[in-house]
């Protein structure tokens, strides 16, 4: 009832604006609005040329692609609210997929990697996943509040040494860095399992997950004393400390919450493509933080909301999945994907700039 | 009416016998911004050689007048002369090689680069168009600095030097670039009074260059002091220009706010009490403080005044914490207390308003609401973790009403609201923490007359309910406006102390030199 009565109040505003107002109206709700604009074409367009990318089948392929997605930019829409960034998000993915695949892998299966272990209970491999994601991110954001360094080099140095772990990882037993495979059935029902279907397309279960995760993320973000700190510590970390905020503690805090989202991803990961390698997970971050900028979780710093990192993970997917319907040149594609991205932060940007 | 009719009259007869003398005249400037008229048909005339003063509170459209001026706005409607030839400026940069320049509030400068670098930036002289030409600049950057009686060493990092230091590199700039029009706006605002004598010489030298120079400031007494001529702005329209000699501080007060302000202080209800604050022999680890030792009354507002670099806001920060002590006993109620760092102080009972609200008061971007309950965020915890946005909505409007904001709304961002109302939201952040000790630093810088009343009395409000309030401000007569007590700092140490009584400038400014 009461966004009815905002809309009618923004009407009325709008009614008494005269036309140089309501010019400045419209080309400020373009700017507001343009990726959605930009997307809706875009999906009209691609339909017309290929009735498919409508289809139930495509679109339930789009949630659930865009669903694995969501922990991993939830995470670094955090470290981007502090002005800061995460390049070892994708490498901890990759680590810790690999982790819940060596731990999850079929009793029958012949290579196993660990060949006496048997097959954990599910609660506590992903656990232990999010435990070491947690680790990881809580080393980023110590380094990073502690000795005040940038977390772009912070990150970009774990990052390199999540990898070289995982290299490691990939040797044990006389391993050969071989991809692990043969995951347990029980795992793979688990994640990428269905119970509802739609027009006899089953919706995996981690679609639903994701779901978790978000609700969880938007709690944290807006109704806890963790998410009024971290917007204030991104928007002026000085006036936050002068104001009693635990400045060093709310970064550490961000950094250890994104890092166990990463490894809910790298969890999800690990089931859904059942052959992990040293490099999956690989440039994960990139998209991640595509998604972050597009969904207006901007780099300046103390804002953003959680339902636009949701929307930038789709909005990226959308557009991924529209240029395979399309039947676009892979190599096109990337050039594509680049624009859009800088597209996307001149549009966010603007929103900042203070208007002359 | 007629009042201002006869006005009007009188500048339309000057402005026939002096024609020949004027450098800029801006004729019926409008400016319109979505809902805002922020400028009216202003008119403006600076004459060659002459300081015309430009005053109004904030929001009269002073700087916005400066900004179309400057190009940085375009203006709707109205000319711009420059020496009878009318002017478009695209940017300050085209404004500059025409020879109107501007000294900002706020400096904007390479920190990291050297005076030099600073001076050139933008125009280096080179050679063959590519190579900076060093020498040269060297030579000329010297030259600009002797001829202004300025001691500079032009391979000084800016970041190195104070503020008055760098505002005489903005001068600089401007006297290099060979300016007819120099536009100093609020260039006191972080200086001592011997830095302003300074400064005002070198305006003074300018002056006799034949420079027409605009002076934008909130200070009355240097106003009457400086200024030739004076035009005053009020909501975004032009309400007098006059000489200075025909124009008293009343008048211009009056003219400013549009009503009779007869009382610049609010009058003083608060009693202080018995001695509740005790600070022994505070020293700074990384700071010039030493050995400050003082007590203060419940209900006192105690006032600590000194120059720039004296020790104040230091005092101030080694008490809350933010600044790391060497030694110091800090007593509350005849209890110590640790303070180690602002969560620490803020438990203990004490709050701070920093020096600088911009960088390290308010959260820009964040509305009223997070503003004002950042500090508070543990008393509307339910279950220990959730946040319940109706507690916090009610104190947020508790803090409004008792400071008496301005605010259209609680989800309103604090960068759209006037420097006075963001200072009553820090200070209505400190109302909900419950503390005891209010340490105030320049609670009433960048603030317009009305809103400086206003402060002064919710400052004598809180001394009233039996808090400790401890000012630090550059402004003399507002210490004596509204301390109970006057503390001296010298050179890092307590030099003296005066009761509000007896104080007067030239005690404290004797005392003020002690150490320096």
């Amino acid at each position: 009832m009461k966004k009815i009565a905002d809309v009618k109040a923004r009407y009325a505003d709008y009614k008494v604006l005269d036309r140089k107002g309501k010019t400045a109206f419209w080309k400020e709700a373009v700017v507001h609005n343009a990726i959605y604009v930009l997307i809706l074409l875009a999906v009209i367009y691609t339909y017309t040329r290929n009735h498919r990318f409508l289809s139930v089948s495509s679109i339930v392929n789009i949630i659930s692609l865009s669903a694995a997605n969501i922990p991993i930019a939830c995470g670094i829409a955090g470290t981007i609210v502090l002005t800061g960034t995460d390049l070892s998000a994708g490498r901890v993915v990759g680590l810790t997929a690999c982790i819940s695949a060596s731990l999850l892998q079929a009793a029958t299966y012949s290579t196993k990697i660990f060949p006496n272990l048997p097959v954990l209970p599910i609660p506590l491999v992903l656990l232990i996943i999010v435990l070491v994601g947690g680790i990881i991110g809580w080393i980023n954001g110590f380094f990073v509040s502690k000795f005040h360094l940038h977390p772009f080099i912070v990150t970009l140095a774990t990052q390199l040494i999540v990898y070289g772990i995982l290299l490691m990882y990939m040797t044990i037993n006389g391993n050969n860095g071989q991809p692990l495979s043969g995951l347990d059935q029980s795992f793979k029902d688990f994640v990428t399992g269905s119970v509802v279907s739609v027009a006899g397309v089953p919706i995996p279960n981690y679609v639903w997950y994701a779901c978790v995760v978000v609700a969880f993320m938007w709690f944290m973000w807006n109704k806890t004393t963790f998410g009024k700190n971290m917007f204030a510590v991104g928007s002026n970390p000085e006036a936050a400390n002068v104001s009693g905020v635990n400045v060093a503690r709310t970064m550490i805090q961000v950094h250890t919450l994104a890092g166990c989202l990463y490894g809910i991803t790298g969890f999800i990961e690990s089931a859904r493509i059942s052959s992990n390698q040293a490099n999956t997970g690989l440039n994960y971050e990139l998209d991640a933080i595509a998604a972050c900028v597009i969904g207006g979780v901007s780099f300046v710093g103390g804002t953003g909301k959680i339902s636009g990192v949701v929307m930038g993970v789709f909005i990226l997917r959308i557009i991924f999945v529209a240029l395979n319907f399309l039947s676009i040149n892979q190599n096109m594609q990337y050039v594509i994907k680049g624009l859009i991205i800088l597209i996307a932060c001149a549009i966010d940007m603007k929103k900042y700039l203070v208007r002359k | 009416m007629a009042d201002r009719l006869t006005r009007r009259c009188g500048r339309q007869d000057r402005r026939t016998d002096m024609e020949q003398d004027v450098l800029l005249q801006m004729t019926d400037i409008c400016k319109e911004f979505p809902g805002v008229k922020a400028l009216d048909h202003v008119s403006l005339t600076v004459k060659k050689g002459t300081v015309h003063a430009l005053i109004g509170e904030n929001g009269a459209g002073k700087s916005t007048l400066m900004k179309c001026l400057f190009g940085i706005y375009e203006k709707d409607s109205g000319t711009i002369q420059l020496e009878g030839k009318e002017i478009n400026f695209k940017n300050a940069r085209e404004a500059l090689d025409h020879g109107v320049a501007m000294v900002h509030q706020e400096l904007n400068q390479a920190l990291k680069r050297n005076v030099m670098d600073n001076l050139w930036l933008g125009r280096y002289p080179k050679i063959g168009g590519v190579i900076v030409h060093q020498k040269k600049m060297v030579r000329d950057t010297k030259k600009i600095f002797d001829d202004l009686g300025i001691p500079m060493d032009p391979f000084r990092i800016m970041g190195d030097m104070p503020v008055s230091q760098r505002q005489m590199v903005e001068i600089a700039k401007a006297v290099s670039a060979d300016a007819k029009i120099i536009v100093f706006d609020e260039p006191t605002s972080s200086l001592t009074e011997q830095e302003v004598e300074h400064l005002f010489q070198i305006i003074g030298l300018l002056k006799k260059k034949g420079c027409g120079i605009i002076y934008i400031s909130h200070k009355m007494a240097e106003i009457k002091k400086i200024a030739d001529e004076i035009t005053i702005m009020r909501d975004g329209m032009w309400v007098a220009t006059e000489s200075a000699d025909q124009m008293e501080e009343a008048d211009m007060i009056r003219l400013m706010v549009g009503r009779e302000l007869k009382n610049q202080f609010p009058p003083k209800t608060n009693h202080p009490g018995k001695v509740t604050l005790e600070v022994e022999h505070l020293s700074g680890m990384y700071s010039i403080l030493k050995e400050v030792s003082f007590q203060a009354r419940r209900g006192e507002i105690l006032g600590i005044a000194g120059l720039d670099g004296s020790g104040r806001t230091e005092t101030l920060e080694a008490i809350f914490g933010i600044a790391t002590r060497e030694s110091g006993i800090i007593r509350l109620d005849g209890k110590e207390v640790s303070n180690r760092n602002a969560r620490d102080s803020i438990k203990n009972g004490f709050a701070m308003l920093t020096e600088d609200r911009r960088e390290t008061g308010i959260f820009e971007i964040l509305n009223v609401r997070e503003n004002t309950t950042i500090s508070s965020l543990n008393r509307h915890k339910k279950f220990g973790f959730y946040l319940s946005e109706r507690s916090m909505r009610a104190d947020t409007q508790k803090s409004i009403d008792a400071m008496r904001t301005k605010t259209p709304s609680q989800e309103t961002k604090v960068r759209a609201l006037s420097g006075g109302n963001q200072q009553k939201v820090i200070l209505g952040r400190w109302l909900l923490t419950e503390s005891e000790v209010l340490l105030l630093d320049e609670p009433t810088r960048g603030i317009d007359v009305g809103a400086k009343y206003e402060i002064y009395q919710l400052i004598i409000d809180m001394a009233k309910e039996g808090k400790i309030v401890i000012v630090v401000s550059s402004e003399m007569p507002e210490l004596l406006g509204i301390c109970d007590r006057i503390l001296v700092m010298s050179g890092g140490r307590l030099a003296g102390e005066v009761s509000g009584k007896e104080a007067t400038q030239e005690r404290i400014m004797g005392y003020a030199a002690r150490y320096a």
